[in-house]
């Protein structure tokens, strides 16, 4: 289990940002890999929990599930693969460890709130 | 006064800092020629037996020194001791994994210009040490007969991690029934050309295989490093 860590990096890095912009973070939008080595729902119920000791309080993650693609050198393209426990890619059956997407646990976007000063 | 809400673009690796201090590491073990293996298994697979089977047959000839994380005891550093080699423990308290940063402060002190090979032994875990960069030049990981041959089909992610596989407690095979031909085929499913040695650190049989196969690893990272 060792999601709890990764969700209080997540909230690090959004923290961060939130303070060199002086903005509310509202949410944090995230590219999760199969092959990233996290349970989603493991990140999820850490992300709330650690959420609330910290400046982001009810900040939302929204993950986006990336799914694994291999290349195959016979297909000379990237392909997605039979299953996790099968890297063969699924359109021709070539076996390749070639990972070309999967891997990924990437903090891409932030949603912020800013206050508007600007006369109505 | 409202409130105005926006998306902005991010892209932040969430390990970078992980990252950052294993790039830091991997420099520093090309540079000194120290060859770095870490080894990831289930608890009760045999690391400890196989790295010091490991530790006391490359010291005849090299120079070799382990780092071994456990959750809370230094029972490992004092077995491994008995091989002779410098050890040290690193003790991750709860945490589940080795971080690059704790390789990193368990490393100070040390002169890897001394050193052939580096051993790191991980926390027995085939879940949460996958996603961590250690700096490592080669990723072991290791399974037992005894914990059949599916064991790759249910730990895929940190297999397909690997750069090689380790079958171990051979002697104890046909105890177990132990089918070879499935395991080798599981763990070619979920990463396909993988090596894959089969041994028994207890007998010594198969050994000899592995560890030419080390040497071999670590006269091409010495060529390539000198290039």
């Amino acid at each position: 289990m060792h999601e709890l860590s990764i969700a209080m990096s997540i909230i690090e890095l959004a923290e961060e940002e939130s303070e060199r912009r002086g903005a509310q973070v509202t949410a944090v939008h995230l590219k999760l890999g199969e092959l990233s080595g996290v349970v989603k729902d493991a990140l999820l119920g850490s992300f709330e929990l650690a959420c609330e000791q910290s400046s982001l309080r009810k900040a939302r993650l929204v993950v986006e599930d990336i799914p694994i693609r291999i290349f195959c050198p016979k297909c000379d393209a990237q392909r997605p693969i039979t299953s996790i426990q099968l890297f063969r890619c699924a359109v021709c059956g070539t076996p390749s460890a070639e990972v070309v997407q999967g891997r990924e646990l990437e903090v891409i976007a932030l949603e912020i709130e800013e206050w508007d000063h600007s006369p109505a | 006064m409202g409130s105005q809400p926006r998306l902005i673009e991010v892209r932040k690796n969430v390990l970078k800092q992980n990252d950052i201090v294993a790039r830091a590491l991997r420099d520093q073990f090309r540079e000194a020629g120290a060859f770095v293996v870490s080894m990831v298994s289930s608890p009760g697979s045999g690391k400890t037996m196989f790295l010091e089977k490991t530790l006391t047959l490359l010291r005849r000839n090299h120079r070799v020194a382990a780092l071994v994380g456990d959750l809370a005891t230094e029972n490992d550093a004092i077995r491994l001791g008995r091989s002779q080699v410098p050890v040290k423990q690193i003790i991750t308290g709860t945490l589940c994994h080795l971080e690059a940063a704790m390789v990193k402060n368990a490393l100070e002190g040390w002169d890897l210009d001394q050193l052939d090979y580096l051993f790191i032994e991980n926390v027995g875990n085939l879940v949460c040490p996958s996603s961590y960069d250690l700096g490592e030049n080669l990723r072991l990981v290791l399974i037992s007969v005894t914990e059949g041959e599916d064991k790759p089909l249910k730990y895929p992610t940190i297999f397909n991690s690997a750069d090689v596989a380790v079958v171990t407690k051979m002697d104890l095979a046909d105890a177990v029934e132990f089918d070879w031909d499935s395991a080798y085929a599981n763990i070619q499913a979920v990463r396909p050309g993988m090596m894959v040695f089969r041994l028994s650190a207890k007998t010594g049989e198969g050994m000899g295989d592995y560890l030419d196969f080390l040497m071999k690893r670590l006269n091409e990272f010495r060529s390539a490093g000198v290039s």
